[in-house]
């Protein structure tokens, strides 16, 4: 089972890596490409903390946003994108210097989530919810009012835009996406198979029993909160390179918030693969959408889009709170112990064979 | 002076009206422990309905009152019974992510119906002022509609307290606040009060989103601003205190009016919002709230 798995998943790798050299690129294609890999990372560590520790975020694009600006704002002061850089005894190209600034934009994110993750959870659950929504709205306000004369207001702020042309563009940026989503699983699956990761799970199942157990109940969530920022300030450094330009509406858009809860219930909330299959099946979902006639002539096409997603949202809520990979799992489950109740005495390794000779096993629960 | 003075007599009136919204959502936290995101929405439902009353068939603002506050009422309802109530397990949670897709929804419809052009409900005492008084020789007036909304809110909140405190109604509900379980037990019906509470706490949009868009020029995209306001007032307050949603109400509107008027409109709400991330370190159940602690 565990050497499926692996084979799974480097197959996955393989795939995506190919991805954008297929026959014939279509660049709408890779760029919804682009998107999905950044919400999929961002549902990923995303989840790191709110599925991890229960304690559902709704801020989070603060610190996506956050870290969008802080790259702009130190391309734009260090002129970084305009020249080539020599790193290591390297020479990286004008175009691809801002990628190396990327990390740093995380970095600050992850500091501004410190103080704020501080106070934040100085609250429980519902309370907490509350107190990111408004977190979140300060962000937003302070870019709006141009604090320190460092965001720019409502005007935004521009990079320079790279010499790359299409259907090469998407390509760094799909990349760059794929880098930090691997990054981003790869801690979220440590710290799910870590003791740190056990204490989180001890806090979601019941805090006060968890600090009475001996689980660092703050700083654990606070090291969760923080990771998860991280990651976010990153996509935000990458997605506002890819973009162009940053504003306050769209870098702290409060959509983002609930599109990332929505992606990890939908899949699974504290799974590893759950955040991920949630992602890419929104973004197509929300591909498709955008192609339909009736919402490409509309004139306020995004009327059509929050309604759709309420729906989704709903629907996801209602019908399947536990998300597609739990209920996928307890299914298999269930399957799999009545092909072995049916066939009586096999042992748990011939499990996956008897997948293959359900017909046989199929007769033999008949008689 | 003037102008501070001002800032707070136009923050206490309006905060009456904000107090009137947020007793809606701390009532319905009271009631249910469900956050109801939509509220802001709603508000900006309300306002769009007497919007369209007043131009379609020309009634006036607080006449017309009567006809939105039933509509928001059942709105409230219909909300409840289809959303709300098969939600069985982590209730609070899963209700602020359902309610914020009911809100997604109704935005949605209101862009559709009404596009993003904002507009301004206007009508005589919106425009006309009323002289109050003389500060150091600057003349001060004070627009009827503050006064007017803020004896409406009064009127409302009062209604809403006596509902609550002198009716049968208001002791079971307050019966089902202090405990769910026990309620149930004694035969209190709290699925039906669930509902009716909830049709209460989204009635009151009505007036509020009507105080609104008198004062402002608003469209659906407003309901962001307005639900965070609101719910800064009732973390600011407590969770689920009524006392608590009135104070930090005029709290944050006296604060918000008294900034605008000496440094800028625009950082008015971060004044406030600092308020709340010192007051959270201090006492994090606000001022009138439960202590948060482990539920048996």
């Amino acid at each position: 089972m565990r050497m499926l798995k692996i084979v799974v998943l480097l197959v996955l790798v393989v795939v995506a890596v190919l991805f954008p050299l297929q026959i014939s690129p279509d660049d709408t294609t890779t760029t919804v490409a682009v998107f999905a890999l950044m919400f999929a990372a961002w549902a990923t560590a995303w989840n790191t903390f709110s599925g991890y520790t229960g304690y559902i975020a709704l801020g989070h694009a603060a610190f996506f946003g956050s870290g969008a600006y802080a790259l702009a704002i130190m391309c734009q002061r260090w002129h970084v994108g305009l020249s080539d850089v020599s790193l290591l005894g390297l020479i990286i190209p004008a175009d691809y210097a801002p990628f190396l600034l990327v990390p740093v934009a995380g970095l600050i994110a992850a500091l501004i989530a410190v103080p704020v993750g501080w106070i934040a959870l100085h609250t429980r659950r519902h309370t907490f919810i509350v107190v990111t929504i408004a977190i979140f709205f300060i962000f937003q306000l302070l870019a709006e009012n141009n604090i320190g004369s460092l965001t720019g207001g409502t005007a935004g702020l521009e990079f320079h835009n790279p010499s790359w042309i299409y259907p090469f563009f998407n390509f760094p940026f799909y990349y760059a996406m794929l880098i930090i989503l691997v990054l981003a699983l790869l801690v979220s699956w440590w710290v799910r198979h870590s003791k740190y990761g056990l204490g989180l799970l001890a806090i979601r199942d019941d805090e006060d029993r968890a600090l009475g157990l001996g689980v660092k109940t703050g700083p654990s969530k606070l090291v969760a909160y923080v990771i998860s920022a991280l990651f976010a300030g990153m996509l935000g450094g990458v997605w506002g390179y890819f973009l162009g330009s940053v504003f306050p509406q769209s870098a702290y858009d409060p959509l983002n918030d609930i599109t990332l809860a929505l992606m990890a219930f939908m899949g699974g909330l504290g799974t590893l693969s759950g955040p991920i299959i949630g992602a890419l099946i929104i973004e197509w979902a929300r591909q498709n959408f955008e192609s339909l006639p009736f919402i490409q002539n509309a004139q306020n096409p995004s009327g059509y889009y929050l309604i759709i997603y309420g729906a989704l949202f709903l629907i996801v809520v209602l019908l399947l709170p536990e998300g597609i990979v739990p209920t996928a799992r307890k299914w298999w489950m269930r399957w799999r112990s009545r092909q072995q109740s049916a066939s009586g005495s096999d042992t748990p390794g011939q499990a996956e064979a008897l997948a293959v000779g359900q017909a046989g096993s199929g007769e033999g629960g008949n008689g | 002076m003037a102008n501070i003075i001002r800032g707070i007599i136009e923050g206490l009136l309006s905060g009456g009206v904000y107090a009137l919204m947020a007793a809606g959502l701390s009532l319905i936290f009271g009631v249910m422990e469900i956050i109801n995101i939509a509220q802001g929405v709603l508000v900006i439902l309300g306002a769009y309905l007497s919007y369209q009353l007043q131009q379609t068939y020309h009634i006036d603002l607080f006449v017309g009152l009567l006809i939105t506050m039933p509509i928001m009422f059942l709105i409230g309802l219909i909300i409840e019974l289809l959303f709300i109530r098969p939600l069985k397990r982590e209730r609070t949670m899963f209700s602020i992510l359902v309610t914020y897709a009911v809100a997604l929804i109704i935005e949605g419809l209101l862009i559709l119906a009404f596009t993003n052009t904002p507009v301004k409900l206007s009508a005589w005492y919106v425009t006309a002022s009323v002289y109050v008084g003389t500060i150091n020789g600057t003349q001060l007036y004070i627009a009827y509609i503050y006064i007017f909304t803020f004896i409406l809110s009064v009127i409302l909140l009062g209604g809403l307290f006596w509902l609550l405190y002198r009716t049968e109604f208001g002791s079971t509900l307050r019966a089902s606040m202090q405990n769910r379980t026990a309620a149930e037990l004694i035969g209190i019906n709290v699925e039906r009060i669930s509902a009716i509470t909830f049709g209460i706490g989204v009635a009151v949009t009505a007036a509020g989103g009507m105080a609104f868009g008198t004062t402002r020029t608003f469209n659906a995209n407003d309901s962001y601003d307005l639900i965070s306001r609101l719910l800064v007032i009732i973390v600011l307050g407590g969770m689920g205190s009524l006392r608590g949603a009135l104070v930090g109400s005029l709290a944050l509107l006296v604060i918000g009016d008294v900034t605008a008027e000496i440094w800028s409109a625009s950082w008015s709400s971060t004044v406030f919002f600092v308020l709340l991330v010192v007051l959270l370190l201090v006492r994090p159940q606000g001022l009138f709230g439960q202590r948060e602690g482990r539920k048996q």
